[in-house]
C-alpha cells in the first residue's frame, strides 16, 4: 500500500485534491492495478494451457497469431469473443441470467485484495486476511447456482447443483488444512503468515513440522483443485455429461468472464497456496540478501503452482459425483482433522 | 449397488446433439437427481435408406454405400459385402488379394479400435489419450490414403480383387509403424487402462454378464468383454484366418466382475496386440501377383442368396443378398453389431447415475452410421 501511496505523491498539486477523494484514490488505483496485472497474467495463463496441454498431446498448439509461438492467440480469442452476439433467451430469468457471470468474476477478482505480492505490495492487510478469501470462495457458488437456475436449462441446473455440493464440501478439509498454517503464526493476517516464514527456505511452512504441514499443503492443494473445479474435479462442466454444465447456454463476452473467473480463480488458489505454504514473497535465501523482487518472486512460485494445475488436468480423467462426495468427507476431512491436532499437540508442548 | 427412486423422476434428452452420444444417438434418460431410473434409446437419426438404395445400384456400386455404415472402419464394411458377392458368385481370389485384404482388415481394426479407446477416454473426461490414439491412427490412414486414394471412405476393396496394388516398399513401412506402435500401447495403458481413477470408474459399471450378452445377441468386443470366447475369424474363418496365429482377446475381469466398462474398454486394447501379431504374418507371408486377376467384367450373379458374416471391428457383421439373376441386389440386408449391442444397451444402464451411463455408452463403442443404416 505504501508503494501506491508514493506512487500517488507523483500526481502534480496532489495535495491540493480533497480529502474525501485522497482517501479513495489509494484504494482505486489499487484495484486498477491488479487488475490490469491479472487479465495480463490470465492472457499468460490461457496461452499456458494451451501450450502445456498442446505438448503433453504431441501438437504443437497454436503458432500462428503474433508471430511467436502463437503467443496472441487468447487476445485474439477474446476480442472474438467481445464481438460474438450475445444471447440471452427468452426463457431465462434474465436479470439473474446476466449477473451470474459478474457475481463469479467478482468473488474471484475480489481477493486480490488481500493478496500480499510482496513486503509492501498488499492492497489491505486485513487481520481476518485467510478467513477473507475463504469466504469470497463461497461466493462463486452463489454465482454459480444462479447461473444454473437462470438458464432455465437442465443441463446447466445439474452443473450448478454439482458445482454447489463440490465447493461447499472442499471448502471444509480446505479451511481445515489450512488451520495447521494458523496455530503456529497465531493470525489470520496474509502478511503475519509471510512474515513467520521469513529468512529461508526451511522456514516455510511446508518444511515446518515435517510432514504434517506438508500433508496439510497436499490437501489444501487437492482441495483448491475441487474449488475452482479443474480435472479431476471439474464435474460441474464435465463435458462429456452436462455439456458445459452452469455456462451451457452462455455465449459471447458473459461466456469469457466466466473463463476469465476460473483463470483467476486458479491463480487465487495458487497464491494462497504460496502465500500459506511456500513462503509468499520470500525467496529460498536468508531474507537480508533477497535481490529478485517479491512480487516476482510470489509470481514464479504461483505459476509453477498453476503449471502443476494444468499437468494434473491434462493426465487424469474425471471424477464421478459420489466418489467425489467421498474423496472430501471421508478421505480429506478426516486427515486434516488428524493434522490440526497434531500441529497443535506439537505448537504446545514441542 | 441398490439403488433407491425418491420418486421426483426428471425427464432429460441426451442428444441428439450432444458431445458424448457418439452421433446422433438420442436418449430419453428418467433422471432421479443424478441416478438414471430409465435410458430409452431413439434412433434413426442417420437413417439414410441404405438397404433400399443399393435394391437400385449394381453389385459394384453398393461398395461406397457399404463404407457409410461403419465410417470408423470402412475398409471392413467392404470388406464383408465382397466376400458376399464373391461368395455368391463362386470367385476364388488370388493370395496377393487376400493377404492384402487382411493386412487392410487388421489395419482398419487398429484404427477402429484407437478411436474406441481415445474418445471412451474423452468419455471418462480425460483428453490426452484421445490424441494419442489419433496420432497413431494417422499413420494408418496415411497408409490408406497412399493406396487407394481416400482417408476415410475407400472402396478399396472390389469384388473379385482389390482397386490398387500397394507401393512397393508398403510391407516394411507397415512392419516400420508396428515396431513403432506397439509401445505406443504399453504407453497407453500407463496413462489410462491402470489409471487408478480410470478403473474406479469403469470396473464395477454396466456388469453385461455372458448369458445376457449372448441372449441379446451381442457379438465383437462387447461379447469377448464379457468373457466369451466368440470371434468369427476363429469360429467361422474367411480370408484363410485359420493360417494366422493370434488369440482370442477375452474380458477377465481383472479389476472387477467380468463383463464391465473396463472389460470391453481392454478387450480392444488387447486386440489390437493381436491385430499386430496377424500383420506381422500377414506381411511376410504376401506374395506377389495381379490384384485385379480375378475382378469379373460383368457382375451378374446366378440366382440364389447368401449370408456372409465376417468379424468387423465392433462385432459380427452380416450381409444378407437375394439375387434375382440381375445386375442389381433384388435385396440386401445388413446384420449390424451396433444395432444389438445397442440394445443390450437399455438392460445395463438402469439405476446408474448419468456419470456411468456415459461410461456403458461409450464402452459399447457404437457408430450410428451402422445402427440406423
Amino acid at each position: 500500500m505504501e508503494s501506491v501511496d508514493q506512487l500517488l505523491q507523483l500526481i502534480p498539486y496532489y495535495d491540493l485534491l480533497p480529502e474525501i477523494i485522497r482517501a479513495m484514490m489509494p484504494a482505486f488505483v489499487g484495484c486498477v492495478i491488479i487488475l490490469a496485472g491479472l487479465l495480463l497474467t490470465i492472457l499468460l495463463l490461457v496461452w499456458f494451457e494451451r501450450k502445456v496441454s498442446a505438448h503433453i498431446q504431441d501438437r504443437l498448439g497454436p503458432m500462428e497469431v503474433g508471430g511467436w509461438h502463437g503467443w496472441a492467440q487468447t487476445l485474439a480469442d477474446g476480442l472474438k469473443l467481445l464481438l460474438k452476439e450475445d444471447i440471452v433467451l427468452d426463457t431465462t430469468d434474465r436479470t439473474l441470467f446476466k449477473m451470474a457471470p459478474f457475481i463469479v468474476f467478482i468473488g474471484a477478482f475480489a481477493a486480490f485484495v488481500v493478496l500480499p505480492f510482496g513486503a509492501s505490495s498488499i492492497i489491505s492487510d486485513l487481520n481476518i486476511g485467510i478467513l477473507y478469501i475463504l469466504a469470497l470462495g463461497s461466493l462463486a457458488v452463489v454465482g454459480i447456482i444462479m447461473a444454473g437456475w437462470a438458464s432455465n436449462n437442465k443441463y446447466s441446473l445439474y452443473g450448478g447443483m454439482r458445482a454447489a455440493a463440490q465447493i461447499i464440501s472442499y471448502e471444509i478439509p480446505a479451511a481445515i488444512a489450512i488451520m495447521t498454517v494458523i496455530i503456529p503464526v497465531g493470525s489470520l493476517s496474509m502478511v503475519e503468515i509471510v512474515n513467520a516464514q521469513q529468512g529461508g527456505i526451511q522456514n516455510w511452512f511446508i518444511f515446518r513440522y515435517p510432514p504434517l504441514i506438508f500433508l496439510a499443503f497436499v490437501i489444501y492443494f487437492i482441495a483448491s483443485l475441487a474449488e475452482v473445479n479443474r480435472t479431476p474435479f471439474d464435474i460441474p462442466e464435465a463435458e462429456s455429461e452436462l455439456v458445459a454444465g452452469y455456462h451451457t447456454e452462455y455465449t459471447g463476452i458473459r461466456f469469457a468472464i466466466f473463463f476469465i473467473a476460473e483463470y483467476a480463480n486458479m491463480f487465487m488458489v495458487a497464491a494462497v497456496i504460496t502465500t500459506l505454504f511456500l513462503g509468499g514473497w520470500t525467496s529460498v535465501g536468508p531474507t537480508d540478501s533477497q535481490v529478485i523482487p517479491g512480487p516476482i518472486v510470489f509470481y514464479i512460485k504461483a505459476v509453477v503452482l498453476i503449471l502443476a494445475q494444468m499437468w494434473i488436468r491434462w493426465s487424469l480423467p474425471r471424477l464421478r459425483v459420489d466418489q467425489l462426495m467421498y474423496l472430501s468427507w471421508k478421505v480429506l476431512l478426516p486427515f486434516s482433522f488428524a493434522l490440526v491436532l497434531g500441529v497443535g499437540w506439537l505448537a504446545v508442548y514441542a | 449397488m441398490e439403488v433407491q427412486y425418491s420418486g421426483d423422476v426428471m425427464t432429460l434428452n441426451m442428444g441428439p446433439q450432444h458431445p458424448s452420444t457418439h452421433g446422433v444417438l438420442r436418449l430419453e434418460l428418467k433422471t432421479d437427481g443424478e441416478i438414471v431410473a430409465d435410458a430409452k434409446p431413439h434412433i434413426g437419426y442417420l437413417h439414410r435408406c441404405f438397404e433400399k438404395h443399393c435394391e437400385n445400384v449394381d453389385y459394384p456400386g453398393v461398395v461406397p454405400f457399404t463404407d457409410r455404415l461403419d465410417y470408423c472402419a470402412a475398409m471392413n464394411q467392404e470388406l464383408g459385402y465382397v466376400l458376399a458377392v464373391e461368395k455368391l458368385m463362386g470367385i476364388k481370389i488370388n493370395d496377393r488379394v487376400r493377404y492384402l485384404r487382411v493386412i487392410m482388415a487388421e489395419l482398419g481394426r487398429i484404427a477402429s479400435h484407437l478411436i474406441a479407446a481415445g474418445t471412451y477416454g474423452n468419455d471418462i473426461g480425460t483428453f490426452t489419450p484421445f490424441w494419442w490414439c489419433f496420432r497413431d491412427r494417422e499413420t494408418i490412414l496415411d497408409f490408406f490414403e497412399e493406396t487407394c486414394g481416400a482417408r476415410l471412405l475407400y472402396n478399396y476393396n472390389w469384388i473379385g480383387g482389390l482397386m490398387h496394388d500397394v507401393k512397393p516398399d508398403f510391407g516394411k513401412r507397415v512392419i516400420e509403424f508396428i515396431d513403432y506402435f506397439e509401445p505406443q500401447v504399453d504407453n497407453l495403458n500407463k496413462i489410462l487402462s491402470d489409471n487408478y481413477i480410470f478403473i474406479k470408474r469403469t470396473a464395477n459399471v454396466g456388469i453385461l454378464k455372458p448369458e445376457v450378452a449372448v441372449s441379446y445377441g451381442v457379438t465383437g468386443p462387447n461379447l469377448r468383454g464379457s468373457g466369451v470366447a466368440f470371434d468369427v475369424r476363429k469360429d467361422e474363418p474367411y480370408l484363410g484366418y485359420e493360417e494366422f496365429d493370434f488369440d482370442i482377446a477375452v474380458g477377465k475381469g481383472d479389476y472387477g466382475p467380468v463383463g464391465s466398462c473396463w472389460d470391453r474398454y481392454m478387450v480392444r486394447i488387447r486386440e489390437v496386440k493381436e491385430c499386430c501379431k496377424i500383420i506381422r504374418q500377414a506381411v511376410a507371408k504376401l506374395p506377389p501377383g495381379d490384384v485385379r486377376e480375378t475382378v469379373p467384367k460383368r457382375v451378374k450373379p446366378p440366382k440364389g442368396d447368401v449370408y456372409m458374416r465376417t468379424e468387423a471391428p465392433r462385432g459380427e457383421l452380416g450381409y444378407y443378398i437375394v439375387s434375382d439373376g440381375s445386375p442389381k441386389p433384388y435385396r440386401l440386408k445388413v446384420k449390424s453389431p451396433c444395432f444389438t449391442a445397442m440394445s443390450a444397451f437399455r438392460e445395463v444402464s438402469r439405476g446408474v447415475m448419468i456419470a456411468d451411463l456415459i461410461a456403458i455408452l461409450g464402452s459399447f463403442d457404437i457408430v450410428l452410421g451402422e445402427i440406423d443404416r
